[in-house]
């Protein structure tokens, strides 16, 4: 049996007395689209910021059981919490470029791992923009802020300052919601593309999308893993009465 | 019913009238008062050079401050350079110390320490900002001068001892400004650059504070506008003498202190008079020039789009 990339057992989680992420087991192959759905406040979310330890930024949260990167435990108290959020790297919900140029954005990741030399950086920051198929609109203002840029090109130079530090894992927590469908097409085809070279976790409120782009879904409800499985599985016939009811729309 | 309903929107009316009757006159109340101002101390301030004929190169370029020298020996000078060079050596000293210390504060509030920053710490800042300046001054001649003369050397009346109080009396200004700035900032920011596997000081250090540079110029023009401006305290403690000063130990004047120290011994309309009001006119100059670079240099120098 291979190895999963990532694999998360018996996680419990708790926002000080909120049991947010009750006992679940998930396995994480690699090169697969994994998208996670469920209704809101569900712990989709929450599970994913588990994932590349962000909620440790927040104060009053208790992980239990394991998370599993190649076979290591993230959550080791010797864990190097810098060295794991360059490898599992997290684009957000809105698009979130710095208040820099469009250079300094897909450079600052490089940068501040130690890369200084201006022909690499350069080198980088093309190929993470052709990466994430940006870099037709934006080569001829590298130069400029990358505030004034669409909302999709955004959320694209967002993936592409992520695949710069080159990740293993990209973590994708609602990344089309603040775009218009034409946009929202564009990061999808994306996620297909980047799926060859890296795993993708996709948390989504579209069920659509979540059939058109990922490999495995996972169903969360108030914390449980209710269902997860290969996602024609999930979409034609769901083990469980309410992971059906979620995704014809039911309720959710 | 008709008449009542004409009534009920009769004294509608009037109520609205009224109402915008106060406001226009108290708005009229403050912009009056701004253009009497300006106009009072300009045609004060420009009497030294229409009435009194003296060149306006020679009043800004001259360090001879002479308003009593009898005609035999040449006449009256007034060149208030060594005053202008005193403001502003004394100014942007207090500014050079002051700004890294308010980044540290505004950073220590809002990212470091939040509870505790906003809980004592900010409180703690902002009282700096109402403390009076005399009183400033008055810590200043009683502690920092003599020390000053005992440890470090010179009279204690100083270019140091000047900016060194100055630094934080404008302390606040510079913290606030800086604290919403980055406050303002999107959350994103921070965490966008934390899941690149920064670390907090990266984020704070790279992404933060150049984030935040329009409040921090904002902040350190406006303490640059105080610290000019502030007469009292520096006048206390910087020795006043009307010389250019050749080190930080060395005592000197500036324009507000100048100002101060001679307007009670001069006449109306003597030239000596008319050049402490054009000294004001100077300041008011400046002052507008700060408001100017803060309306509009900040916001273009902002994140271009």
């Amino acid at each position: 049996m291979t190895q999963s990339k990532i694999s998360v057992k018996n996680l419990n989680m708790y926002y000080g007395d909120f049991h947010a992420l009750k006992n679940v087991n998930l396995e994480v192959e690699a090169n697969q689209v994994t998208a996670l759905i469920g209704p809101s406040g569900c712990g989709k979310s929450t599970f994913l910021r588990v994932l590349n330890r962000m909620n440790d930024l927040i104060e009053g949260v208790k992980v239990e059981g394991s998370v599993l990167l190649d076979g290591c435990d993230i959550y080791r108290p010797e864990e190097d919490v810098v060295n794991l959020r360059k490898r599992i790297g997290m684009v957000f919900q809105r698009p979130n470029p710095f208040p820099m140029s469009v250079y300094d954005n897909i450079a600052y990741g490089p940068r501040i791992h130690g890369i200084k030399d201006k022909r690499k950086l350069d080198e980088i920051v093309e190929k993470s923009l052709r990466a994430a198929v940006i870099w037709d609109e934006v080569q001829d203002r590298l130069y400029k802020s990358a505030i004034g840029l669409s909302g999709g090109q955004q959320q694209r130079i967002c993936i592409a300052r992520l695949l710069a530090v080159e990740p293993e894992v990209l973590l994708m927590d609602e990344p089309t919601s603040a775009l218009d469908p034409l946009a929202t097409m564009k990061i999808e085809e994306l996620i297909q593309a980047l799926k060859k070279e890296y795993t993708i976790i996709i948390v989504t409120h579209n069920m659509q999308q979540a059939a058109r782009v990922s490999d495995v879904t996972a169903f969360f409800l108030t914390g449980d893993l209710l269902e997860y499985g290969k996602t024609d599985t999930i979409f034609t016939k769901p083990t469980d009465k309410r992971t059906e009811d979620y995704i014809t729309g039911r309720f959710g | 019913m008709k008449n009542s309903f004409v009534y009920k929107y009769l004294s509608l009316r009037n109520s609205e009238s009224l109402g915008r009757f106060l406001t226009t006159m108290a708005a009229l109340i403050a912009i009056v008062s701004t253009i009497t101002i300006v106009v009072f101390i300009s045609l004060k301030g420009l009497s030294t050079f229409t009435t009194n004929g003296v060149s306006l190169k020679e009043f800004l370029f001259s360090t001879n401050w002479l308003p009593d020298r009898p005609l035999a020996e040449g006449g009256p000078q007034v060149g208030v350079l060594a005053f202008i060079i005193g403001s502003l050596v004394v100014s942007m000293l207090a500014v050079l110390v002051s700004a890294p210390l308010s980044i540290a504060c505004a950073v220590f509030i809002v990212e470091i320490a939040p509870y505790w920053g906003q809980r004592f710490l900010q409180p703690a800042i902002e009282l700096l900002a109402g403390i009076p300046s005399v009183v400033y001054g008055y810590i200043g001649l009683s502690v920092l001068v003599p020390f000053i003369r005992d440890n470090i050397g010179g009279l204690g009346f100083s270019v140091l001892a000047g900016f060194l109080v100055l630094s934080v009396m404008i302390l606040p200004t510079i913290v606030s400004m800086l604290i919403d700035s980055l406050k303002s900032l999107p959350r994103d920011y921070k965490e966008a650059s934390l899941a690149l596997g920064s670390t907090r000081w990266q984020a704070i250090r790279l992404v933060l504070i150049p984030a935040a540079r329009s409040g921090l110029v904002t902040g350190i023009v406006l303490g640059l506008a105080r610290a000019f401006g502030e007469a009292l305290a520096v006048q206390m403690v910087i020795g006043n003498t009307r010389v250019m000063p050749t080190s930080i130990l060395d005592p000197v004047i500036t324009l507000t202190s100048a100002i101060t120290m001679d307007m009670g011994n001069t006449p109306m309309g003597s030239l000596w008079n008319n050049a402490l009001w054009s000294m004001g006119l100077l300041l008011l100059i400046m002052s507008f020039i700060f408001i100017l670079i803060v309306r509009y240099g900040v916001r273009r120098g902002g994140i271009s789009r």
